[in-house]
């Protein structure tokens, strides 16, 4: 089996031995919709929303979070663990390469969060009635890129931080900023226009418009397209550039 | 035939030269020793030699490959273990394994490996569930398993007790038997005398000496002295009369000689000549820790766990 395969396979089994990272990155973000979702005036069609109930408008919001969980709780602070603790170091001394390493990381993200995605919009489906998504390959579509750009950011974060410690205080802090410009305490159609522009310009932000976006069957705009692109390219770059073994 | 060469390899952290201006070359098939006080500039120059370390001046070579300007090509024929390098807790050796067979073209056998460094057993176990002397031969293994030509050892034994150091000395021999060579950085006087071929004795940033552990030895002045108790009379006037014996005391029925060089090859020759049997027969050469202390200047620790 080839490396990136085996190391992908090998960092996904590590991840689901390590109780804290699981209950995270699967069992967190479910147990937030579950809550949402009994709690019946979110079941209540609004007029305020465009006719959507507080539910819709948040399932992309909470998948939304699954990622950020992921990518800025978990991705960086593994990295900058592994490197304190040699791992990296010993890694070095083989002929696998940077990007392979960081290419493991990266799949073994985004398969871990397709699982969390599917887990959500089954609970929101079955349990709270949420329509599943009128565009599924444009949502599919959004969710991979927005993703993308989420653990771009996350492993820029490990290559910045110079230990584990500090790995997670960026990350949590990031994480935090994040979460607020994708709406999860204001959604994005309460927000000031001055805030949504600048949420606009964030990967988590143009993650869930376009996420709202492919549910309601529509393709997401143009922008967002180009601001989660933009992220994953600037910030997966810097990081691979940064990468340090040691 | 050299496999290692490193000529004038030099390494400056700010105002401060670490490795200045080191030269040895290590043949194929040896285990070669890199020794000094802990400072000295083993680990530095080692991994100068395994490719993570940039030179300021100098030139390296492995199996004529430049470890800086071809990376690829030199960690196909290095394997390395390394100093403060770990696996993550939850990985089993069997895993490990696995994933480091996969970054190599030609890996080895693993469960061969594994048998040979007595870890068949393990293959389920967890990392963090391994005593020191296991995850040091899982090391081993780790460097062994892309079939390398060279594997560099660095405080091997550190940590580890007597016995599990002595299991890891055997299997330092089984690799070298394997035809690959070994580089082994040790600050263990013991540990080299056992298993070096030749040696390099680092001190301050420079080679201070380069030769076979006897020869540092002896070069240290070396004395003997042997102890025994004759299974007859024994006249001290006739072991006096051997140039290579220096002086004679006697303890009761135990006579004490000491001498020079390699004094016990004379001294056994004329007891036997005489029909004499030496009991209880002890010999106390210059020890190899002798010789070190003397090179550098400095008491070095003999079962210290420096760092």
């Amino acid at each position: 089996m080839n490396a990136l395969a085996r190391l992908t396979g090998t960092e996904t089994k590590l991840f689901l031995r390590e109780p804290i990272g699981v209950i995270f990155a699967l069992v967190l973000p479910p147990a937030l919709l579950i809550i949402l979702g009994l709690i019946p005036a979110f079941r209540e069609v609004k007029p305020e929303l465009d006719g959507l109930r507080v539910i819709d408008v948040y399932t992309p919001i909470v998948i939304a979070l699954g990622i950020a969980t992921l990518a800025l709780t978990n991705l960086p602070q593994q990295l900058a663990t592994y490197r304190e603790r040699g791992i990296l170091r010993r890694m070095r001394t083989t002929p696998v390469t940077p990007a392979t390493l960081l290419g493991a990381q990266l799949l073994m993200s985004m398969m871990v969060s397709l699982v969390t995605m599917a887990v959500l919009l089954a609970i929101a489906r079955f349990a709270f009635a949420v329509p599943l998504p009128d565009a599924p390959f444009a949502f599919f579509l959004a969710f991979v890129l927005s993703a993308a750009a989420m653990f771009s950011v996350g492993l820029l974060v490990a290559a910045l931080a110079p230990g584990a410690s500090s790995a997670s205080a960026m990350g949590l802090v990031l994480f935090f900023a994040m979460l607020f410009f994708a709406g999860l305490w204001i959604s994005r159609n309460a927000m000031h226009d001055v805030l949504r522009t600048i949420s606009d310009f964030t990967p988590l932000g143009a993650g869930v418009q376009s996420l709202h976006d492919a549910a309601a069957g529509n393709w997401p705009s143009l922008l967002h397209i180009l601001v989660v692109l933009g992220w994953t390219i600037v910030a997966g770059g810097l990081a691979a550039r940064l990468f340090r073994w040691e | 035939m050299a496999i290692i060469e490193v000529d004038g390899l030099t390494k400056r952290y700010g105002e401060h030269t670490t490795v200045n201006g080191v030269t040895f070359s290590v043949d194929r098939g040896e285990i070669f020793g890199i020794m000094g006080p802990n400072g000295a500039g083993k680990t530095t120059t080692v991994e100068c030699i395994a490719g993570l370390r940039r030179r300021d001046a100098g030139t390296v070579r492995v199996g004529g490959v430049d470890p800086e300007r071809d990376g690829a090509a030199l960690r196909k024929l290095l394997g390395a273990q390394l100093q403060e390098s770990e696996l993550p807790d939850r990985i089993r050796v069997g895993e490990a394994m696995r994933l480091y067979s996969s970054f190599y073209g030609n890996p080895v056998d693993w469960r061969e490996l594994l048998r040979a460094l007595g870890l068949a057993e393990k293959t389920k176990t967890q990392f963090r569930r391994l005593s020191g002397g296991q995850k040091q031969r899982l090391s081993v293994a780790l460097a062994l398993v892309g079939d390398p030509r060279v594997v560099v050892l660095d405080e091997l034994t550190t940590g580890l007790d007597p016995q599990a150091r002595r299991g890891v000395w055997e299997l330092v021999e089984r690799i070298r038997d394997r035809g690959v060579t070994v580089l082994l950085v040790t600050h263990f006087m013991e540990e080299a005398e056992r298993l070096c071929d030749r040696l390099t004795v680092i001190d301050r940033g420079r080679v201070v000496a380069t030769d076979t552990p006897a020869a540092l030895i002896e070069s240290a002045g070396a004395m003997q002295t042997i102890r025994f108790r004759p299974s007859a009379p024994l006249d001290p006037g006739a072991l006096e009369a051997l140039p290579e014996v220096t002086a004679i005391e006697r303890a009761g029925e135990q006579f004490v000689v000491i001498g020079s060089g390699n004094v016990i090859a004379p001294v056994t020759a004329l007891l036997s000549s005489l029909g004499v049997e030496a009991r209880e027969l002890r010999v106390e050469g210059t020890t190899l820790e002798d010789a070190y202390v003397r090179l550098t200047g400095q008491s070095a620790g003999r079962t210290g766990d420096g760092s």
